[in-house]
């Protein structure tokens, strides 16, 4: 039990330093793709988030909020790399 | 004891992965060279944290939701990287400045966004890519 409890501390501590630094791009740009990558880079981490939270409370309901949250990410990559291509506004110029 | 360990592990490595995906993504000087460095470990760590619930549950319905995600993962991942990455060409994003070759290059029609080899190229080059009317002019 210890072994599994230290894993989950130093799986969230991991993931919270990994959505700063992604945060960070985000927030750098400095185009609009780039913004849409790390976007989708925070959907993934949040179903890494959804995973160890589940093995932390024993939850086993949390995986099909990660299936929708997959689901969402992946549409709204679609929709943004669509707005792109139809020409839409890229905030660098 | 020995779901448990295989249990943290599969977390510790998942997230290890993630971690260095959003390294890629801050440290890496382009676009491409970004979406090179998170689509991959990002789907492959995200997949692995999935995995160690199924490993933890050790339950049919688990496990068939969680290999549904890992499927479904492995499946998107590429697609939406392939879509970002054409759409923010036809932007024109910079590429980084030690890039060696743009092979699409003047090769995309900007209206149509329909591939074909360029008017100057040599004959047997530009005879390859379908009817010479599908081709580009300008």
């Amino acid at each position: 039990m210890p072994i599994l409890d230290w894993a989950v501390t130093a799986s969230f501590v991991i993931l919270s330093l990994a959505l700063v630094l992604i945060f960070l791009r985000l927030l750098k740009g400095p185009t609009l793709p780039d913004r849409v990558v790390a976007l989708e880079l925070i959907a993934s981490l949040t179903v890494g988030f959804i995973a160890t939270h589940a093995v932390a409370t024993r939850t086993a309901s949390f995986l099909d909020v990660a299936v929708v949250l997959a689901l969402t990410a992946f549409l709204a990559a679609v929709g943004f790399a669509r707005y792109l291509e139809k020409g839409g506004h890229r905030d660098d110029d | 004891m020995m779901i448990e360990i295989l249990t943290g592990f599969l977390l510790v490595l998942g997230s290890l992965l993630m971690l260095l995906a959003a390294l890629g993504a801050l440290r890496m000087p382009d676009l491409l060279t970004r979406m090179h460095a998170t689509t991959k470990a990002g789907a492959l760590g995200g997949g692995m944290m999935v995995l160690a619930v199924a490993v933890f549950f050790d339950d049919g319905a688990v496990t068939a939701r969680a290999l549904a995600i890992v499927v479904f993962i492995i499946l998107t991942a590429p697609v939406a990287a392939h879509l970002i990455g054409r759409a923010a060409y036809f932007v024109g994003i910079p590429l980084w400045e030690g890039t060696l070759k743009d092979e699409l290059k003047n090769r995309y029609d900007p209206e149509t966004h329909t591939l074909a080899s360029p008017d100057d190229a040599t004959p047997e080059d530009g005879d390859k890519g379908g009817k010479p009317d599908e081709r580009r002019r300008d």
